[in-house]
């Protein structure tokens, strides 16, 4: 089971002299959160929470509220509920081509939307859904999208890999390419004068790329507010990470650029969102307030599904590892054992929590449901920008086409 | 016809949709004072002159553009072309790269995602096949893909095709290329005309360009016909053949067609410009006209264009690049590409002429 390894809840008010309390496996905690939903109390995370690489660490004491942790177990498992949606909509066929989903992996998306600015960017590859919600998309949109209908976020001409928000550059299909575009999105934002950055995700798949190497030279070159962050899951595809990188220690790959790693430790206390958010907000601090250029982050996560939908996942790791992590490692589960614990929410209401999100999620595929496919018409559209199309783009045959003047 | 484009561009709701938005005004092009005829005073500026102006018109116009590629800044260009543009705008502005295409190709896209209007410049495009998958994939595609919520303004700049004695791997013509993916918009000028008109649309152009020079080209007052945006432009008049031809196969091919009407053949050149789009229209009312039909590029034989057979009196006659990469010893590089009195002889071939 579980092992609850310390984390120290620090109460408001000590009496002077008491030391912090300690939660161990076999002490059930002592001190509750305060009962104002909105009052800030102080988390301090496990010391190995973190590793870093020519960097100073994180502060472990981390601020948090009663309403935010809620939010987070909220934002996870609706997300959580998203992928399975999406993962029941594909087996039943609705649902075509390629779906990477990233069950077991939502401290990650969750986590960062906690640490950043709504202004900052956001570029990933393709296991892009729970951020194309959180950065200012609908789970509705996102479903649409997945069956190809008008009313998904690209109307129906992306699929799973191309969704976008207007802070969040998608969504890509080719493995490392995003890397550089979200370099150059962060040299706008340098060039513009704004004080927000840009963090550039990729996997321990894509690390090994020569444009992600030629993105951190630049970016470190110019100093531009970019944030590296490799969301490390252990396999790229079917390829486990110790057999495609020489060094895993992702993190450090970025030579002359300071990296910072929320480590396995903080996965296996549960508590690996809080050191998400915590490390994200040190980057967002490096980067924009302190202007010291680029930093890597690594997330050490863990996906239960395959790659992709077509992938059982099963080849490459057993089963046995699988439900491992699942029993000892799910980062919602986590979070929910201290919530309760710390007296934020009865099992009751977090049981409640799960309901209506699966009610949500229910409610958004039906609603996607009923988008219509796509008007044939829009074969055509926005091949070029609104206004510059060609006189004639051609069909298959010379009697297909459309003709714009 | 220019006030029409003028108006589409800058205000689209009162345009018909008729003509393509991106325009530019006509004051452009003041400054070049234009000959009818092959006139060789130099009045003119050259290809490089024309489009060095291009970005330093456009960079004062609007601040979000800027140039990024290899010596582009304080090297003044590798040819040249971005000369003096450091001095005058700044490293802000004018971004010297290390020799990382495929990264800062990526870093152009992403930039323009962001709403800047990035020129990135590649020494030359045969280079640019280490950064092909940011320009098909992240930029050609990407408005499409998002269901038109993600633009990608950029221009990708550089010579293409042959150079002379460069040798197989700097020699390649990708017009035919860049031309097969929709997405993108190809433009391959031709003249000093062409060049600064259509370097400024292409600047100005809310889709991601292909903006295809030459080399040889540069240093030349090439003096063309009024540019319009993505036509071809029929550079000179003729009844008998049409020689449909871009970048620098139009100067030959407008030798060609000097040397034919020394015979009393009048073929008509077609300047292309522009690959993709690529103005049909043009080619077929010239084809109705002469019944006789030529294609001039340097890219390879496999992939260049060769269609409108429905008024033709005799077979297409395609002149292309040999099916080679380009040797290095010079009369072996002689035979790599089309030269004018290969068109020449191609042009009598095409109306039965064995002499």
């Amino acid at each position: 089971m579980a092992s609850l390894a310390r984390v120290r809840l620090l109460g408001r008010r000590l009496p002077l002299g008491a030391r912090g309390v300690q939660t161990t496996a076999d002490t059930t905690q002592l001190h509750q959160a305060p009962s104002d939903a909105s009052e800030p109390f102080t988390l301090k995370l496990h010391e190995d929470s973190f590793q870093t690489y020519n960097c100073p660490k994180p502060d472990l004491e981390v601020q948090v509220t009663k309403s935010e942790l809620l939010e987070m177990y909220q934002q996870m498992t609706t997300m959580r509920r998203m992928e399975m949606a999406a993962d029941a909509l594909y087996k039943a066929k609705m649902i075509r081509g390629f779906c990477h989903l990233a069950i077991g992996q939502e401290a990650v998306s969750v986590g960062m939307e906690h640490g950043i600015d709504k202004n900052d960017r956001v570029i990933t590859g393709y296991r892009c859904h729970p951020f194309a919600v959180l950065r200012g998309g609908s789970i509705k949109g996102v479903i649409a999208e997945l069956l190809g209908r008008k009313g998904g976020m690209s109307q129906g001409k992306g699929g799973s890999m191309h969704i976008f928000t207007p802070s969040f550059f998608g969504g890509n299909g080719i493995v490392g390419a995003q890397v550089p575009v979200g370099a150059g999105a962060a040299f706008a934002q340098q060039y513009k004068g704004e004080k927000n950055c840009t963090f550039a995700m990729y996997g321990d798949g894509a690390s090994n790329q020569g444009q992600v190497f030629e993105a951190y030279n630049m970016a470190k070159l110019w100093n531009l507010p970019t944030i590296f962050v490799c969301e490390n899951n252990k396999y790229g595809m079917g390829t486990p990470a110790e057999r495609s990188s020489s060094n895993t220690a992702y993190f450090t790959r970025g030579d002359k650029i300071p990296g910072l790693q929320r480590s396995l430790r903080s996965q296996v206390n549960g508590m690996d969102i809080i050191a998400a958010k915590q490390a994200v907000a040190y980057a967002r601090k490096w980067a924009v307030d302190d202007q010291n250029g680029p930093l890597v982050l690594e997330f050490v996560t863990y996906r239960y599904g395959g790659h992709s939908m077509s992938d059982p996942g099963t080849t490459y790791r057993t089963r046995e590892e699988v439900q491992r992590m699942r029993s000892t490692q799910d980062p919602i589960r986590g979070l929910q054992r201290y919530l309760e614990e710390w007296g934020v929410a009865t099992e009751q209401e977090l049981k409640a929590i799960d309901k209506e999100a699966k009610a949500t999620v229910d409610q958004a595929v039906a609603e996607a449901k009923e988008s219509p496919e796509p008007p044939l018409e829009d074969l055509w559209k926005d091949v070029y920008f609104k206004g510059t199309e060609p006189q004639f783009l051609r069909g298959r045959e010379r009697e297909e086409g459309k003709r714009f003047y | 016809m220019v006030s029409r484009l003028l108006l589409s561009r800058f205000a689209p709701a009162l345009a018909s949709a008729r003509r393509p938005a991106a325009a530019v005004p006509r004051h452009a092009f003041m400054g070049i004072r234009r000959y009818a005829t092959a006139d060789t005073e130099q009045h003119t500026m050259t290809v490089r002159e024309a489009l060095n102006l291009a970005m330093e018109e456009e960079m004062t116009r609007d601040e979000n553009v800027f140039i990024i590629g290899e010596e582009v800044a304080r090297y003044n260009g590798a040819y040249k072309v971005t000369k003096g543009l450091m001095d005058k705008f700044g490293e802000k502005r004018v971004v010297d790269t290390p020799i990382t295409e495929m990264g800062f190709a990526g870093i152009a896209v992403g930039a323009a995602f962001q709403g800047l209007r990035p020129i990135c410049e590649f020494m030359t495009f045969n280079f640019a096949m280490q950064a092909i998958d940011q320009i098909v994939n992240s930029a050609g595609k990407t408005y499409y893909m998002s269901g038109g919520n993600v633009p990608c303004p950029v221009v990708f700049r550089g010579p293409n095709g042959a150079a002379s004695g460069v040798g197989a791997q700097h020699s390649q013509d990708y017009a035919a290329w860049y031309g097969s993916v929709p997405g993108l918009k190809v433009v391959s000028p031709w003249s000093a005309e062409d060049c600064k008109g259509l370097l400024k649309a292409a600047i100005r152009d809310p889709n991601p360009v292909v903006f295809l020079e030459n080399e040889m080209l540069y240093g030349g007052h090439v003096v063309g016909l009024l540019a319009s945006y993505w036509q071809g432009q029929v550079e000179k008049e003729g009844s008998d053949i049409t020689i449909v031809a871009h970048s620098k196969m139009v100067t030959h091919s407008m030798e060609a067609a000097e040397e034919l009407a020394k015979e009393g053949i009048k073929a008509e050149v077609i300047n292309l410009r522009s690959i993709r789009p690529l103005d049909i229209d043009t080619i077929i009312k010239s084809v109705k006209k002469t019944n006789r039909l030529m294609i001039v590029e340097g890219g390879f034989p496999i992939s260049s264009r060769a269609r409108q057979f429905d008024y033709l009196d005799a077979p297409v006659e395609r002149v292309t690049g040999a099916d080679v990469p380009t040797p290095y010893a010079t009369n072996l590089e002689a035979l790599a590409f089309p030269d004018t009195p290969l068109i020449t002889k191609v042009a009598k071939r095409a109306l039965y002429r064995t002499n």
